[in-house]
């Protein structure tokens, strides 16, 4: 078994296109160092246990729960949270169906919906309604949103196969 | 949809005004928020649910680097002498003073420079306590000896609690009352009498923004950054509980992350500043999810319903004793117990109604306002019962809610009149939609279909103040300044477009500020679907002051009446260059009359009434109890839909939210200790637990007396989805449950039960 360290270590990554560079004790999660060594507001935590997926980042294109995933885990790695999805002021197709289709109440939780769906449609450019629904069983919306959520999903598919 | 003026801003869907910012994570929620110099507080709680504290070993903690201090209720004394704290009832202190009233109790605070230290001191704390008997169940709190509070302390905020003050060795902490007509009578009368009891439990809202406060006290005053729906009202408390004025309060919010009920009042906020005071610097409370469970719920109930029915189908009397579980703390419970006590008959016109509505205290979390303040609780209890008995007397449920609905213009068991209420048309349209009364699939062999509906009303907010102010500029660019708080509801986008409307702009053309009370003038609250009735109406008439003004200004400047010249001409043609503000304010204070001590009757309960309702189809397996919710439409009178799309929103929202009530959510207690405050635990819905179809509509019709025929929508949705669920159940398998959560073992245990092979114990 290789020797366990407390000592802080130093990460480079790649975050919204920009090198990083951060150093962090072992047990520092990924949202923690994102809100408070990069002062990002999108990641959010929320209930602390990966269930809900406020927390939401996109690891090398894969979502992670930012509550649960080590920032240690994301040396190396390309990073994207939703801070990272607009070029300038031209948002990316899955914001932009959110919007047009309603997909929010409180917003607390659509960053995380929307990476989300961003991975999804980057692996299944014309998902089926339970593809949907299986990607996003990792994230809460406590004000209900879903069927709306559902039609930006399909709408954002669309955007992306028309592009 | 209704009738609009095709280029107004009234029934125009367009998107919240700040969609762009949520969608890119930029959009501000107190969670975010940071100050130079901010201490982080981590709150030990009380294990035991009732006891006297005996001793507070914080040496431990104190001595752990990184710790600024270790908080007691004693020490909050130095700063707030009398450090109790409530909407309704001066009665929950800021931290616990000599004892604890629920397990989860806030005892003491750990201040520290990093959050992670400040919680893994707040683990070294240790506290000694002589357990005192507990009571947890509101039947048995009526009656029990074991008493949470000596003595009551209503505030003085509601006039008709006074009469409660100092009154000792009870746990009910008030008691309504309505009599009208003669029950007793009425029931001895009667071809049939039916009588159920139902029960909800205790749950949680659990807003994914946690609840959070800033406060920031300064020899100037204290500035209280805080996830709160109600700005204006903490600053009255923090105001009172400080000795401070007013105006050296200063409370901000930004966009809630959720509120539903939680964030009405003081929660966190107090201790924020108490914590602030003490240590002369910034201070957060930022709560976990977990810590939410402790901190408000929805209260758990139980429902006696009785009826008098003639052989026809006529409900000729119908007496409700309601008990209202409030957990150890009144929060803004009693009014729970009295603003429900009103509708607890339902939407159906009976000559004879009694009804006692109590709210008690327990050695439970504390229970507030959640989404409907009490009407779920008991629309699942009257919709239940209506349907048992139209199938005990083999009518058909709808025809037999026809037959007694409580039409408009007819008076409400309180004896208001009902004005531009369409119970009947919700109704229609939810017998439309669902197909009732059309051959469907009912199932066969272990999977069955079946079909049920629900309808409910609800009185609005009274008495109440809302205060709105518009400021035109140089430009002719318009400010709306108003204390109405965006948790999701849309209140920012609905509200300029109610301004936008009076001053004949686009909505997009007008900036709404964020609640701050530096700012934006007084307004109760964002809660009990208040907002756009009332701050609409204080925002036309704010608009209207404005047009006023500008009318004026432009006749002052020799501008002829009806001119078309631009706002931004006519200030110039005044000032000589782009100078100069206009201001108008509007405010709006419903009629309404307090009801009769004695009868609980009054002419005027509430400004308008709020009907809504729901009608499901459902799939039951017969040898696992699962269910499968098939179909589900949740249709609501609101007057005049201002933004169409974001009422249909909050219509699926709420039946989304009320589906969790229905069928997964409860706070699980074993000897007062919460046993699930988690998600992983407390099941709320997902994705995944989506009917099959979920749709949400407004009726046409218009509430006359609302800011263009418009009225609330929030509470609306939670109505019918519960007791639908249950009426579908029967229709299905033929077995009633009575008491929420809808779980599969429930439905289960029932059919077993029904079939005379009832399952073992849990």
């Amino acid at each position: 078994m290789s020797e366990v360290s407390a000592a802080p270590r130093t990460l480079r990554f790649t975050l919204n296109g920009h090198a990083a560079e951060c150093t962090v004790a072992p047990h520092e999660t990924l949202v923690d160092v994102l809100r408070d060594r990069f002062a990002l507001g999108g990641p959010r935590e929320s209930c602390g246990q990966g269930l809900c997926g406020c927390c939401t980042a996109l690891v090398n294109g894969a979502a992670v729960s930012g509550c649960l995933y080590l920032a240690a885990f994301a040396d190396g790695a390309e990073i994207v949270t939703v801070e990272g999805l607009a070029a300038g002021d031209t948002l990316s197709p899955v914001q932009e169906a959110f919007i047009e289709a309603g997909a929010f109440q409180c917003g607390f939780c659509t960053p995380g919906f929307i990476l989300m769906t961003t991975q999804l449609l980057k692996e299944h450019s014309d998902p089926s309604d339970d593809q949907i629904r299986h990607y996003l069983s990792g994230n809460l919306c406590r004000c209900g949103t879903y069927p709306q959520i559902i039609e930006a999903v399909k709408l954002a598919a669309r955007k992306l196969n028309a592009a | 949809m209704n009738d609009v003026m095709p280029a107004g801003q009234i029934g125009r869907s367009l998107p919240r005004v700040e969609a762009r910012a949520k969608v890119t994570g930029r959009a501000e929620y107190i969670h975010n928020l940071r100050l130079p110099g901010m201490l982080y507080a981590k709150i030990a709680r009380s294990t035991i649910p009732h006891g006297r504290i005996k001793r507070i070993d914080a040496s431990a903690a104190a001595a752990m680097p990184g710790v600024h201090s270790v908080v007691t209720g004693e020490d909050i004394l130095k700063v707030i002498p009398e450090p109790y704290f409530g909407p309704a009832f001066h009665d929950q202190p800021i931290l616990a003073l000599g004892k604890v009233r629920f397990a989860g109790e806030p005892v003491a605070v750990v201040l520290a420079e990093d959050p992670k230290i400040a919680e893994t001191a707040s683990q070294q704390i240790s506290i000694d306590y002589e357990e005192l008997p507990a009571v947890y169940d509101e039947v048995e709190a009526l009656t029990s000896t074991a008493y949470v509070h000596e003595a009551l302390k209503p505030a003085g905020m509601f006039a008709d609690l006074k009469h409660l003050a100092g009154k000792r060795d009870t746990n009910v902490a008030l008691d309504y009352h309505l009599r009208r007509g003669d029950v007793d009578k009425a029931f001895a009368a009667a071809d049939h009498v039916f009588e159920h009891v139902f029960r909800t439990p205790q749950q949680m809202h659990t807003p994914l923004e946690p609840h959070c406060a800033i406060a920031d006290a300064t020899s100037a005053g204290i500035t209280v950054h805080s996830s709160t729906q109600t700005p204006s009202s903490v600053r009255v408390e923090i105001a009172r509980l400080t000795g401070l004025p007013e105006n050296r309060v200063r409370v901000r919010t930004a966009f809630l992350g959720g509120g539903f009920g939680a964030k009405v009042y003081v929660k966190m906020e107090a201790l924020a500043v108490a914590l602030s005071l003490l240590a002369r610097r910034p201070v957060k409370v930022a709560l976990t999810m977990e810590e939410q469970f402790f901190t408000i719920s929805k209260h758990g109930s139980t429902f006696r319903i009785k009826s008098a029915v003639t052989k026809d189908g006529r409900i000729t009397a119908r007496y409700c004793e309601v008990i209202y579980n409030g957990g150890a703390y009144a929060d803004i419970g009693p009014r729970v117990a009295q603003k429900s006590g009103f509708s607890a008959a339902g939407p159906y016109d009976i000559e004879h109604v009694a009804i006692d509505s109590f709210e008690t205290y327990t050695n439970r979390p504390t229970a507030g306002a959640l989404r409907g303040f009490g009407m779920p609780q008991l629309v699942w209890a009257y919709e239940c019962h209506t349907d048992m008995i139209a199938r005990a007397l083999g009518l058909d449920p709808v025809e037999f809610r026809r037959k007694n609905l409580l039409r408009d213009g007819l008076p409400q068991a309180t004896g208001t009149v009902l004005r531009d209420t369409a119970t009947d048309a919700v109704l229609d349209r939810i017998v439309q939609r669902i197909g009732w009364g059309q051959p469907f699939d009912r199932g066969g062999g272990t999977i069955r279909r079946g079909r049920g509906i629900a309808i409910g009303m609800k009185a609005s907010i009274s008495p109440t103040t809302s205060v709105a102010t518009i400021a035109v500029s140089a430009d002719g660019s318009a400010t709306l300044y108003c204390g109405t708080v965006d948790m999701g509801q849309g209140s920012t986008t609905a509200l300029a477009q109610i301004a936008a409307e009076a001053l004949s702009l686009d909505a997009e053309a007008v900036r709404v500020v964020a609640p701050d009370t530096d700012t934006t003038p007084y307004d109760m609250g964002t809660l009990g679907s208040r907002s756009t009735f009332h701050m609409g109406h204080a925002v036309r008439r704010a608009a209207e002051e404005v047009r006023g003004k500008l009318a004026a200004m432009a006749a002052e400047a020799g501008v002829p009446a009806g001119t078309n010249l631009p706002i931004a001409e006519i200030f110039r043609r005044k000032y000589g260059m782009q100078a100069g503000t206009i201001v108008g304010s509007g405010s709006f204070v419903p009629d309404y009359v307090p009801p009769n001590h004695d009868t609980g009757l009054t002419p005027n309960a509430t400004p308008y009434w709020m009907s809504g309702g729901s009608g499901v189809e459902v799939e039951v397996d017969t040898e696992t109890g699962q269910l499968r919710i098939l179909r589900l439409v949740n249709v609501a009178d609101c007057g005049t839909p201002i933004n169409p799309k974001i009422v249909e929103t909050q219509l699926t929202g709420a039946a989304v939210m009320q589906l969790g009530f229905t069928l997964s959510e409860e706070m699980v207690f074993t000897d007062g200790q919460l046993r699930n405050p988690n998600f992983a635990d407390y099941k709320i819905p997902g994705i995944r637990d989506m009917p099959e179809r979920l749709d949400g509509e407004a009726v046409a019709s218009r509430q006359e007396s609302g800011p263009y025929g418009a009225k609330g929508v929030g509470e609306t949705g939670t109505f019918g989805v519960s007791p639908a669920i249950a009426n579908a159940i029967e229709d299905a398998v033929g077995v009633r449950i009575t008491e929420l959560p809808i779980t599969p073992e429930a439905v289960l245990r029932a059919i077993r039960a029904a079939a005379g092979d009832p399952l073992g114990d849990e």
